[in-house]
């Protein structure tokens, strides 16, 4: 990272969170927090509960314990559609496009929180609607730019390869002018050349918007090189945090997930 | 050869977003309105104006409304026939209870009291979707035409639990009861039918429309984008059912004239503006007046062919009508489920290209 960052105050907190369906302890008494401007990764083995500590943090699921505090505000629950009001997006582990829609609209879809014109304007269009339309058209013609996707800007999602989807979900979730960006295992399925793009853009994004990122990926080298800090979780609990080497030389991690390179044994 | 966009150039946003982004097709459109508004009330008599054309528009505005819920929101609805009561009903009573009240506000008052019902029976979508919606929709579908039935208030207490439209005047014409002329009330048809048609198409086009359509295709992810379901699902619902309203009170006055709720208004009108929409195209304002225009001339056309052109009985011929409209339902749910808008989209892609596709 050879670019100047500031790394400002906590953003979001997550203090003692416990999640538990039915009998099973998705996650028990998790902390940490995020700090403003910072690329945040939570790694893990499989079923650990890290894409159910985003599902926490964006309101999808409801923690039984535990508060979290994004911006200032403290709360256990909230609803997906607030928390997004509030500046969190979030992309999916499987792509969740609108797949009826075009490029276009799925990214203008972002925007929808931030539109206001009521109904009858709507349908009037001419005037106050269409105003704003062309407003937020802009800037989502600023987020296809940025992600260099202007090609398919007309074309159905439901009909672009993997990687290009992924990347419109991408450019919807940067669309919202987020504070705070999930990303679920964004570089998933990609080949070398498509995880280089996309952790490019993660990297421009935290850069030019100053979005703060938290992110699951199971590409370790990825998150070594991108992250600022990674905390890791195993069975529901925090195995450790810190910044990538500090993480890397953790016992406890070594012998949960990362494994060792050239076992003497086994 | 005639019909390509190459040398058309947009420089604003603006332009990009119209409806019509082809010269071609602005040229096109454009003389379709200046034959419907000006040539065709010129030719019209009792026949075209009963039997198509007034029918085809009422349908179409009936599409519309599902079409607002069910192709664009994704919610299904067998209950379009209950709320075509609500509106036919709420303009009688309105009409009869104002009789100075200018006709254009019943209607859009009509409108607004089935929308307010469409959102009560609305709120099962935030619970139960699918089947078990369209289950729900049917409670109200049933619900509905038997209170119009059962509560004399409704029907003025006349003897016959019929309703009859009183003769009413907008700008100096007469468009109700018996004695209006054919060309007047085709043409305001018409002209309620395009204002709607073109304040549907600016909404689904934007905000509003764009949440339905997030809601339709995924609802998980439309709600972790700030897409508030409750919003979304229940302004398809009000808007949906203000078209339906409207559509039901011209269908009630400016068509039949008279109206009796189980017959005029029952579960096969509710199956009949689905298959319309199906037929049409789901998720197209277009389709919508193709699928209207479908279902109601395939029995014209047949009738004429069948019974005028080869002297088979009425009977036989509404068999085959029906057997047709069934297969051709089952065609298109297979073969082409965007309906007839698709098929028409299509060809102009093609057109585009030919007399050279490469």
């Amino acid at each position: 990272m050879t670019y100047e960052r500031t790394i400002g105050d906590t953003i979001l907190a997550v203090d003692q969170i416990s999640l538990s369906f039915g009998g099973v302890r998705a996650l028990s008494d998790i902390s940490f927090s995020v700090r403003q401007h910072e690329v945040f990764a939570i790694i893990g083995p499989n079923g650990a509960g890290k894409s159910s500590m985003l599902n926490c943090i964006n309101g999808f699921y409801h923690p039984q314990k535990g508060t979290i505090t994004f911006k200032g505000k403290t709360r256990r629950q909230v609803r997906p559609s607030e928390a997004a009001r509030d500046g969190i997006a979030r992309t999916f582990q499987n792509i969740a496009l609108f797949s009826g829609m075009s490029t276009l609209d799925n990214i203008m879809t972002g925007r929808n929180t931030k539109m206001n014109k009521g109904l009858f304007w709507q349908a009037i269009r001419l005037g106050p609607a269409e105003k704003e339309e062309m407003e937020h058209r802009a800037v989502v013609e600023r987020v296809i730019d940025f992600l260099e996707i202007e090609a398919i800007r007309k074309t159905a999602v439901g009909t672009l390869p993997y990687g290009l989807q992924k990347r419109v979900e991408l450019g919807r979730a940067l669309a919202a002018e987020p504070d705070l960006l999930l990303l679920d295992e964004p570089m998933a399925g990609m080949n070398l050349e498509e995880k280089q793009d996309m952790c490019r853009f993660i990297l421009d994004v935290n850069d030019e918007f100053g979005t703060t990122i938290v992110l699951i990926e199971h590409d370790m080298g990825v998150v070594m090189d991108i992250s600022d800090r990674v905390v890791v979780l195993d069975y529901g609990k925090k195995l450790a945090e810190g910044t990538p080497d500090e993480v890397r030389t953790n016992q406890d991690v070594i012998d949960a997930y990362l494994g060792v390179s050239h076992g003497e044994d086994e | 050869m005639f019909y390509r966009e190459a040398g058309q150039f947009k420089t604003s946003y603006k332009a990009d977003q119209a409806i019509f982004t082809i010269t071609q097709d602005k040229f096109f459109v454009g003389a379709f309105l200046v034959i419907a508004f000006g040539v065709v009330p010129f030719f019209i008599d009792d026949y075209w104006a009963n039997a198509i054309l007034i029918h085809v528009l009422v349908y179409a505005l009936a599409g519309l409304g599902l079409n607002i819920l069910t192709g664009y929101c994704g919610q299904v609805s067998l209950g379009t026939g209950g709320f075509m009561a609500v509106g036919a009903y709420a303009s009688y009573k309105l009409t009869t209870s104002f009789p100075e009240m200018n006709f254009i506000i019943v209607l859009l008052l009509s409108g607004g009291v089935t929308a307010c019902v469409g959102m009560f029976f609305g709120l099962p979508s935030l619970r139960i979707k699918g089947f078990y919606l369209a289950v729900a929709t049917l409670a109200a579908q049933f619900f509905l035409v038997w209170l119009f039935n059962k509560v004399g208030w409704f029907f003025n207490y006349s003897p016959t639990g019929m309703i009859v439209s009183p003769p009413r005047e907008v700008f100096g014409f007469l468009i109700t009861g018996p004695e209006a002329s054919p060309a007047v009330r085709y043409l305001f048809c018409l002209s309620v039918v395009t204002v709607f048609a073109l304040a549907a198409k600016n909404i689904v086009r934007g905000r509003i429309g764009r949440s339905w359509m997030a809601i339709r295709d995924m609802d998980i992810a439309a709600e972790l984008i700030g897409i508030r379901p409750l919003e979304a699902k229940l302004s398809a619902f009000a808007v949906s059912s203000f078209y339906v309203g409207v559509a039901g009170a011209l269908y009630f006055n400016v068509w039949l004239g008279s109206a009796e709720p189980t017959e005029a208004f029952d579960i096969f009108q509710s199956f009949f503006v689905l298959f319309i929409v199906i037929i049409g195209g789901l998720g197209s304002i277009l389709g919508s007046f193709l699928g209207a225009a479908f279902m109601v001339l395939v029995p014209i056309t047949l009738k004429t062919i069948m019974v005028d052109g080869m002297g088979f009985a009425v009977g036989a011929a509404k068999h085959v009508e029906v057997m047709l409209l069934g297969a051709l339902i089952i065609f298109f749910l297979i073969v082409e489920p965007h309906g007839l808008a698709r098929l028409w989209q299509i060809l102009k892609e093609k057109l585009r290209r030919w007399p050279f596709p490469y």
